[in-house]
């Protein structure tokens, strides 16, 4: 019986670190590449080793522009739909109204409705009543769907806490803004900068609802996918790699002083 | 805390912010009805307009031609029909992959849990589409993939690349994350006492699983596979950048009549249809899954 045990235990692990090996494969490639000196124009092989990309990034101008408009974008996208998101979020948990249901529903339905007629939606809008496309109308179409995301994130948050700390501080009269400044607030900043980072990296990321509305705007998904008819040059790769080590890098981090505080409090 | 003591304080403080929830919601919902509902009833008109000349840039005129449905569906069906069927085995795939792990790090991996989930989430930073185009070099026919396949003749085309096989192994890859984490999640919140007991009553470890953990994961289940089936048959990278053109799926029309061929009517009657398949398809699965839970 304890052989069948530990073989089971076994098995369980090894599957799950040949999943984490499946998803972190293309990263290994892109990393790979980014030192490669492409034959051709597609760097889609191994052919010699070389730092090209890595010390001249921004070679071709339209790359790092196309990271800069991003980067923008991503930014006020996060802090449009956190905010907007989060006081969504604050009432349909703190509060029983009328036209909740409604509201959740509403929240629900960007969540069921795929990109491609996400997009295709706000096209025929901005067609029907003239918006010129551009930086503006990629912003829009962005919060509109990152707001349901940052509801999700935040409402898993608040409902996991405990209505008691609420009341006690209510007991000891705090005022309703003192009670939301000193206790529920620190409580839910957690949620609502999971959030945050959800929302910057979906907009970062996102191509689809993107491209419907972008005119003549190029992001950095959209230079990729320009590319990759003619070659993504390695500088590309270096970028995504410089952005998913850069990531690993904060978290560990984060997670190193979050332990030393603990460790300091006990 | 007592009936009377609740009253006491918590009274004038709902009568003063009566107002609160809906001031809250306003900048939230008023952005949803502009930029989302507002938008899906134009599609709606759009799906019904006529064509005012021969090509695109003569525009469209608004009319109800209902017929722009039907002749957009019979035309796209097997696109349709594909959609689904990738979409629903990639699903069922990444469940299956999906849940071990998901299992694992809930209530095996201790101290590794936080570095697995960072690895699981950091790929989000590395662009889906450079990722997508990694499996190309991958999956490509000089590649070590194929070529082991192939040498035990596993592969009846002798190939991935530009095949459904592709296609479908591609949306598995880019949407496991969205099935790992919500499974993790509710997992997480199992407690673990309650498989321990049901160890204690004799319950093998098999009746331990379906009887106490399935039931409580199902929460999970039901957001993975909704998050993983919803983008995945709405997604036209993956048959873009993998697949043939056999392989097209319904995203990859809808995106083609609006921007190449500038079709409106079609694409939005296309995609209205598509809309509406999806949300029966939820209700029907909620709904289901509902009663599953209650029983």
């Amino acid at each position: 019986m304890k052989i069948i045990k530990f073989i089971r235990e076994k098995t369980l692990q090894v599957f799950s670190v040949l999943i984490i090996a499946y998803l972190m494969l293309p990263l290994a490639v892109i990393i790979l590449l980014s030192f490669n000196k492409p034959k051709g124009r597609q760097n889609t092989s191994w052919n010699e080793f070389s730092l090209d990309a890595w010390t001249n990034i921004c070679r071709d101008q339209t790359i790092c522009s196309s990271f800069a408009t991003s980067i923008k974008i991503g930014l006020l996208v996060t802090i449009i739909s956190t905010i907007v998101g989060t006081m969504i979020s604050f009432a349909l948990v703190r509060h029983r109204y009328k036209g909740r249901g409604a509201t959740s529903l509403l929240i629900f339905l960007p969540l069921a409705t795929p990109e491609v007629i996400l997009g295709a939606s706000l096209l025929a809008l901005f067609l029907n009543i003239f918006i010129p496309l551009g930086f503006w109308t990629i912003l829009l179409a962005q919060i509109t769907f990152t707001i349901s995301f940052v509801v999700v994130v935040v409402n898993a948050r608040l409902a996991g806490m405990d209505p008691r700390l609420e009341q006690a501080a209510m007991d000891l009269y705090a005022t309703p803004l003192q009670t939301f400044r000193y206790v529920t607030f620190p409580i839910a900043l957690p949620g609502i900068m999971a959030a945050a980072l959800l929302s910057f990296s979906l907009s970062f990321d996102d191509f689809i609802v993107t491209t419907f509305n972008s005119g003549r705007v190029v992001t950095f998904p959209i230079y990729i996918w320009g590319a990759a008819q003619r070659g993504i040059p390695p500088q590309v790769n270096v970028i995504a790699s410089l952005m998913f080590l850069g990531s690993l890098l904060l978290v560990l981090v984060a997670s190193v002083i979050s332990k030393r505080r603990k460790a300091l409090h006990a | 805390m007592s009936i009377a003591q609740e009253s006491i304080i918590t009274k004038p403080v709902k009568r003063r912010f009566k107002r609160t929830p809906y001031l809250l919601i306003l900048p939230g919902i008023g952005w949803l009805f502009l930029f989302f509902v507002f938008p899906l009833s134009t599609l709606l008109a759009t799906s019904l307009q006529k064509p005012a000349g021969i090509s695109p840039d003569d525009g469209y005129l608004p009319a109800f031609k209902v017929s722009n449905y039907s002749s957009a569906l019979a035309e796209y069906f097997p696109q349709f029909f594909r959609a689904f069927l990738y979409a629903g085995i990639a699903t069922v795939i990444c469940l299956l992959l999906a849940y071990p792990i998901a299992y694992y790090m809930a209530f095996r991996a201790r101290k590794y849990r936080n570095l697995m989930l960072v690895l699981i989430v950091a790929p989000f930073f590395a662009s889906f589409l450079l990722r997508t185009n990694a499996w190309k070099t991958i999956l490509s026919g000089d590649g070590f993939v194929v070529s082991v396949l192939n040498s035990i003749n596993l592969l009846p085309q002798d190939r991935i690349l530009n095949t459904s096989l592709a296609v479908v192994a591609g949306l598995t890859y880019n949407f496991l994350p969205f099935m790992i984490l919500p499974l993790y999640t509710s997992l997480e919140k199992i407690d673990p006492r309650l498989i321990e007991a049901a160890g204690d009553l004799y319950s093998p470890p098999s009746q331990r699983f379906w009887k106490v953990v399935w039931p409580l994961s199902l929460p999970g289940v039901i957001s993975g596979t909704l998050l993983t089936f919803i983008p995945a048959s709405g997604d036209y990278i993956n048959a873009e950048l993998l697949g043939s053109i056999k392989d097209k799926m319904i995203g990859n029309v809808i995106q083609s009549q609006f921007i190449d061929l500038r079709d409106y009517p079609t694409a939005s009657a296309l995609s209205f249809t598509f809309m509406a398949i999806i949300l029966v398809m939820i209700y029907l699965y909620i709904r289901k899954a509902g009663t599953d839970d209650l029983v």
